[in-house]
């Protein structure tokens, strides 16, 4: 089976603390931590068992900055075989919808069976999947907690409200939007990036992917973000200070009224 | 005029709370348009839930196939994309279902998409103003929409108020409008979530662990306090996604709905999906180490600690009581 993997680098919402920059219309990014997002690893994870049982290999694709090098080498310390960077002037101030025209393209160089995303990353919106597979005219299962490969076709539960589990048969090829808790992603060390750390990975912008400039970027965004801001949500939480004691005894006399104890 | 179409999710002949939702959306994006319902299914429960809409919505497009008596977002999607005319602005609702249709819609009526808005603050043209947020809900963010080709846009459910039914409108059915249903993706079952040991749906009070648990070993710590309260312990997804609890203790929109009186949220963001889980209006007491924590903006007290030392000093003032 013939594999690819979208990946995304995004801020680590586990170890930064999210500010304002001094104009307060971005997010201060001065020192952000980056990392690949949650859900891909799960993806990838996925990816590499499929492959163990049945062969193949697995690409794992991006489009960003030169920064984002750095996920794909990741991925591939965990076990995907290529890496390929979508990179571009041209590609700055995509929406989703430009960010999928993009990996379409680049789809259709390959040769791929299956296409695997995260279900959702940082902005929240779980769109690009679900974009590619119907640009491609691609079958399409979002939010896929199990997948049993068989001839020609696979299995996929989906996951939905309440924890139940949807099950569907789908044809190849098709396009998978991942869920995590789906398989336990494997564990990347030092050594493991170091080993790919000298592995070519091809760079592509619009003029490779025959991609006409003004399909994607700025150009072709029907969404753009205006600005960053913390919304005002009326009081929000009575904040309780003092030492840990203090809090406590606080806190134990609210809980009591409250029927906590 | 702006034409507004809701597509109505529905279970067994009632639609989702949203269906009053949609409505208070329109009216944010554009007061004069006009909204009109879509349901898709099959037989007699879908007649049931087009006939009570027309007490919210004054046109209710009804497409009955048997293809669509389990809603696959293929299929839907094929349905909706011959029945909704170029340019109209689409709602849907950013749930599980609306998360398999409506981007893949957004591409085949060649619109504009936005995924999980939780507040419109109207048009300027065609260009509308919408509100997200972004990394789970730490920071919100403005964007602009040009719909001047239509747009097809996820709502977060519960996050517009509802409206009442005061309308008297008439379903249209349009059936025979939906054109070639084939698809090639198929619908086989629904699998039932396992039962599990403990149900914490039954407690007044919950010891809810987030990601700030750190670690398998710590979860004690959260059972201590528990023991000492008389409460169960609950968590946020990735204490499941990591096998450290079982799937029946995870809140949330893919977990457990509770009504506890008390819910103590235990280093947990407060993402709206772990939130979507919580009903009744408990008192909720949230401890995080970082003030900046969106479950600030919705707990009742918070508390800026780090829970691993903040749980047991409270469990041991509760001891010496
Ligand atoms: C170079 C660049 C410039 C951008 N400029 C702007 C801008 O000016 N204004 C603005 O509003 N937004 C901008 N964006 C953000 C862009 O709109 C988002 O990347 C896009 O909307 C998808 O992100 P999401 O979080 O919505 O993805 P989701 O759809 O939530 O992510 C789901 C999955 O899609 C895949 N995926 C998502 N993004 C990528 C990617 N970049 N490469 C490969 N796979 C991916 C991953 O598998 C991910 O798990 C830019 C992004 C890039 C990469
Ligand atoms: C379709 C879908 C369905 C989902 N369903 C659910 C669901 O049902 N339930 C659910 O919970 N999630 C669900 N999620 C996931 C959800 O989006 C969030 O990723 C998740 O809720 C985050 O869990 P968390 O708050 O524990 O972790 P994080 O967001 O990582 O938050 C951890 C928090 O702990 C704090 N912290 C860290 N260490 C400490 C410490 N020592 N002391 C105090 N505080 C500390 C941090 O500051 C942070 O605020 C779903 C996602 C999707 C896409």
């Amino acid at each position: 089976m013939e594999i690819l993997v979208c990946v995304k680098r995004v801020p680590d919402t586990a170890e930064n603390e999210f500010e304002l920059n001094s104009e307060g219309n971005d997010l201060d990014r001065d020192d952000l931590v980056y990392s690949v997002n949650e859900w891909d690893n799960y993806a990838v994870e996925e990816a590499i068992q499929i492959v163990d049982n049945l062969g193949g290999s697995i690409t794992v694709v991006t489009v960003g900055d030169d920064e984002a090098e750095e996920v794909l080498r990741r991925e591939m310390a965990m076990g995907a075989n290529n890496g390929v960077l979508l990179s571009d002037e041209a590609f700055e101030g995509s929406d989703g919808k430009g960010i999928a025209t993009i990996l379409k393209a680049e789809v259709e160089k390959g040769n791929y069976d299956l296409i695997l995303t995260g279900a959702q990353a940082d902005e929240g919106a779980g769109q690009i999947g679900g974009m590619l597979a119907a640009m491609l005219d691609y079958p399409y299962a979002s939010l896929v907690n199990k997948i049993e490969p068989a001839d020609g076709k696979i299995k996929v539960g989906r996951e939905i409200e309440g924890g139940n589990q949807e099950m569907n048969e789908i044809e190849l090829p098709c396009v998978l939007s991942i869920q995590t808790g789906i398989n336990e992603p494997r564990y990347v060390g030092i050594r493991g990036i170091r080993k790919v750390a000298s592995v070519d990975i091809p760079v592509k912008g619009a003029g490779d992917l025959g991609l006409d400039a003004g399909s994607v970027g700025e150009a072709g965004a029907k969404i753009k973000r205006v600005d960053y801001f913390v919304p005002d949500l009326g009081d929000g939480a009575e904040m309780l200070e003092g030492s840990t004691d203090e809090i406590v005894e606080k806190l134990i006399e609210k809980l009591k009224a409250k029927g906590g104890l | 005029m702006t034409q507004i179409f809701a597509y109505v999710p529905f279970k067994n002949g009632v639609a989702e709370d949203v269906a009053l939702e949609f409505p208070g959306a329109a009216k944010k994006i554009d007061a004069g348009a006009s909204v009109t319902a879509v349901v898709t299914g099959s037989g007699a429960d879908l007649d049931k839930v087009a006939g009570e809409l027309t007490k919210v919505y004054s046109e209710v497009i009804k497409i009955d196939n048997a293809a669509m008596a389990y809603p696959n977002a293929e299929v839907v999607r094929k349905a909706l994309t011959n029945i909704i005319p170029a340019g109209a602005i689409v709602l849907v609702a950013h749930d599980t279902f609306g998360m398999d249709l409506a981007p893949g819609l957004s591409i085949k009526l060649e619109s504009a998409y936005a995924a999980d808005v939780v507040d419109f603050e109207g048009m300027d043209g065609s260009t509308l103003k919408i509100v997200r947020q972004e990394l789970g809900g730490a920071v919100s963010t403005h964007v602009t929409c040009d719909a001047s080709a239509g747009a097809v846009l996820t709502i977060r459910p519960g996050t517009f108020a509802p409206v009442d039914g005061s309308a008297s409108g008439a379903v249209v059915d349009k059936s025979g409008d939906a054109g070639d249903l084939s698809a090639k993706r198929t619908f086989l079952e629904v699998v039932e979530a396992e039962v599990g040991e403990v149900d914490i749906t039954k407690s007044d009070v919950l010891v809810s662990i987030g990601r700030g648990i750190e670690d398998e070993d710590n979860i004690e710590i959260a059972q201590e306090l528990a023991d000492a309260m008389g409460a169960v312990v609950s968590c946020s997804r990735p204490i499941v996604d990591a096998k450290w609890l079982e799937k029946s203790r995870q809140v949330g929109t893919s977990g457990q709905t509770v009504k506890p009186k008390v819910y103590m949220a235990m280093g947990i963001s407060g993402s709206f999906q772990h939130m979507g889980g919580i009903k009744g209006n408990p008192f909720i007491v949230a401890v995080n180490k970082n003030p900046k924590a969106p479950i600030f903006q919705v707990a009742d007290v918070g508390i800026v600690e780090d829970i691993l030392e903040f749980m047991p000093a409270l469990q041991e003032a509760i001891e010496a009581l």
